[in-house]
């Protein structure tokens, strides 16, 4: 049996049953990253070691007759901008190289707490910065689907990992589509949850007011099973809800009817690729014939949300990432008195990508600019906002594509920021409203995957899972798995 | 209005980044082609429009007051660059 791609829930029913062991599952899936991580390279950090520790000590549990939990012995593996203690955290950067953090992350510990079996940790966009993982400081992850192609970002090393069998799970960071996108170009299933749903206690910050950790995962029901495990209220991050978590694997039924989904129309716009589209709307039909009441329907500030958020995004960026200075972690590069030091260390620590977005950030909050641009974009954010309010009013879930393209060819598009930008742009709304989305597989399109977005309530991750599994429960598209020449 | 090399070289030195000759140019016909795009955003009136900083309606979130243990010191100090005597230690400031 190939234990490297069953879902997070088959294997936690085999090792449930004892059918399997952890330490087996753990090797199988570790011989798996030896065969096909040299040309996916999904990951920066592996540790074996500790997996292997993790495991034995659930199987010791199981043997003394425990039960720990669904997760439990099930391995995975986490976005490198995640702190993990003891376990160098670099977010894909020439910054962090050899940064070793003395804490782990409010998920990290919820996670280990369920008895996950942690691989190593994934690249990624350098500071969750970009959308296709070849702004890493260090290399390119490859789209498992084609080599030559990029899985998108800035969780590219997550997505792929999962895609590719090298993790049964993995989280990631959605700041604009971090996780989204690349679950589109990789055909897995990735939700942004509700902004405040997850704490983003111990997750490097990029923009504060944006920033979601969420989980990448092969179908929905394990989708369900993460959030589950890693949602909830933290008392060290002022910004998380205090609400109570549904059990989000009980709302899981293939019942849709009378559901209203409003499909917006500007989501279909330029720059979509035809066939995109066409799968796209072919997949909203299937849940029309499942009995839900789809309607077109319009978010007329949708164009504006682009240029809003490369203004607020960067500013927060550029705010957060002041502390890489080379006095508490990190790189120093040293200089003639503490100003060269500071103005060394970050010139040599970040990559272009970090360096613009913190310009754009700089500039937009300076004096003479900051009510032209940045304040400006709070204010459309507000109507972003208010459009999503009124489509709510009237729909329980709202219908996109994930991103108007399959997976673009490295290089493609590294020149360009401008174009890079707008890959987000089905995803980036979203982030604006705080609103909970999901990106699952709903075809193909040149042999590549195609994502369907459903985007939900605040709070309301539970209809958006229940929508999402009934529109799986009638497909085989995340059956399918990227040839990458071994078994 | 497009922004100058001039005004990159300061928005630089407020963001503690020294650029090469070549990062200069390229970053001000880059900034200048994201910066065109933003002005997108001027044909919305947004006069009456309050601001959006956050999406949740957070006010004031107090915990109970009371001591806890934080960080030790050598752990704190583990990941930086240059330590003396249970100090970060830096250049000289002055």
């Amino acid at each position: 049996m190939d234990l490297h791609y069953l879902t997070a829930h088959e294997l936690g029913d085999l090792l449930q049953r004892r059918e399997v062991s952890a330490v087996e599952v753990t090797e199988a899936i570790i011989d798996r990253i030896e065969a096909v991580d040299g040309r996916v390279q999904a990951y920066l950090t592996r540790t074996a070691e500790q997996a292997f520790e993790q495991a034995k000590a659930i199987d010791a549990a199981r043997a003394r007759g425990e039960k720990p939990g669904p997760l439990a012995g099930v391995p995975m593996a986490l976005k490198d901008n995640l702190c993990t203690e003891g376990i160098r955290t670099t977010c894909a950067s020439r910054m962090l190289a050899g940064w070793v953090p003395p804490y782990d992350a409010t998920v990290v510990r919820r996670l280990k707490a369920a008895g996950a079996v942690m691989l190593g940790k994934l690249n990624m966009d350098e500071f969750a910065m970009g959308s296709s993982t070849e702004n890493s400081g260090f290399f390119p992850t490859r789209n498992p689907w084609d080599l030559e192609r990029v899985p998108g970002g800035s969780s590219g090393g997550s997505v792929a990992a999962v895609a590719a069998g090298e993790a049964c799970y993995a989280l990631g960071s959605d700041t604009g589509g971090s996780i989204r996108q690349p679950a589109s170009f990789c055909g897995v299933v990735g939700m942004k949850p509700t902004y405040g749903r997850v704490s983003r206690y111990g997750l490097v910050a990029f923009a504060s007011s944006l920033d979601q950790i969420g989980p990448i995962t092969r179908d929905v029901t394990d989708c369900a099973l993460v959030l589950g495990v890693i949602a909830g209220h933290d008392p060290s991050d002022s910004t998380s809800a205090d609400l109570p978590v549904p059990d989000y694997r009980a709302a899981l039924r293939p019942e849709i009817k009378g559901l209203k989904i409003g499909v917006p129309r500007e989501y279909f716009g330029a720059g979509m690729e035809p066939e995109v589209e066409t799968v796209v709307r072919r997949a909203i039909a299937r849940l029309e014939e499942m009995g839900a009441v789809c309607e077109e329907t319009s978010l007329p500030h949708t164009e504006y949300a682009l240029p809003a958020y490369y203004l607020v995004a960067p500013a927060e960026a550029s705010s957060n990432l002041a502390r890489y200075d080379g006095v508490g972690y990190g790189l120093r590069v040293p200089g003639k008195d503490i100003i060269a030091m500071y103005m060394n260390t970050r010139s040599q620590g970040f990559g272009p990508e970090v360096k613009r977005r913190i310009m754009l950030g700089t500039y937009a909050l300076s004096s003479g600019y900051y009510d032209a641009y940045y304040l400006k974009a709070l204010k459309v954010r507000t109507l972003i906002r208010r459009d999503f309010e009124a489509a709510f009013a009237k729909y329980d879930l709202l219908a996109t594509p994930t991103a108007p393209t399959v997976a673009f060819r490295l290089g493609e598009k590294a020149g360009d920021p401008l174009a890079m930008y707008l890959s987000d742009l089905c995803t980036i709304p979203i982030n604006m409203a705080g609103l909970p989305a999901l990106s699952l597989p709903c075809g193909f399109s040149q042999g590549l995957p195609v994502g369907l977005q459903l985007i939900g309530k605040a709070f309301d991750e539970a209809t958006l899972l229940r929508v999402a599994y009934a529109f799986e429960q009638t497909t085989e598209y995340h059956r399918r798995r990227p040839e990458l020449g071994v078994a | 209005m497009p922004i100058s090399t001039a005004e990159v070289e300061h928005v630089a030195l407020l963001a503690r980044l020294k650029l090469s000759p070549e990062e200069k140019v390229a970053y001000t016909e880059q900034l200048n082609a994201i910066l065109e795009y933003m002005d997108k955003l001027n044909a919305l009136d947004t006069t009456d429009v309050e601001p959006t900083a956050h999406v949740l309606p957070l006010r004031n979130v107090f915990r109970d007051d009371v001591a806890r243990p934080g960080l030790p010191r050598e752990r704190a100090l583990a990941g930086a660059p240059a330590a003396s005597e249970g100090q970060f230690k830096v250049p000289r400031v002055v």
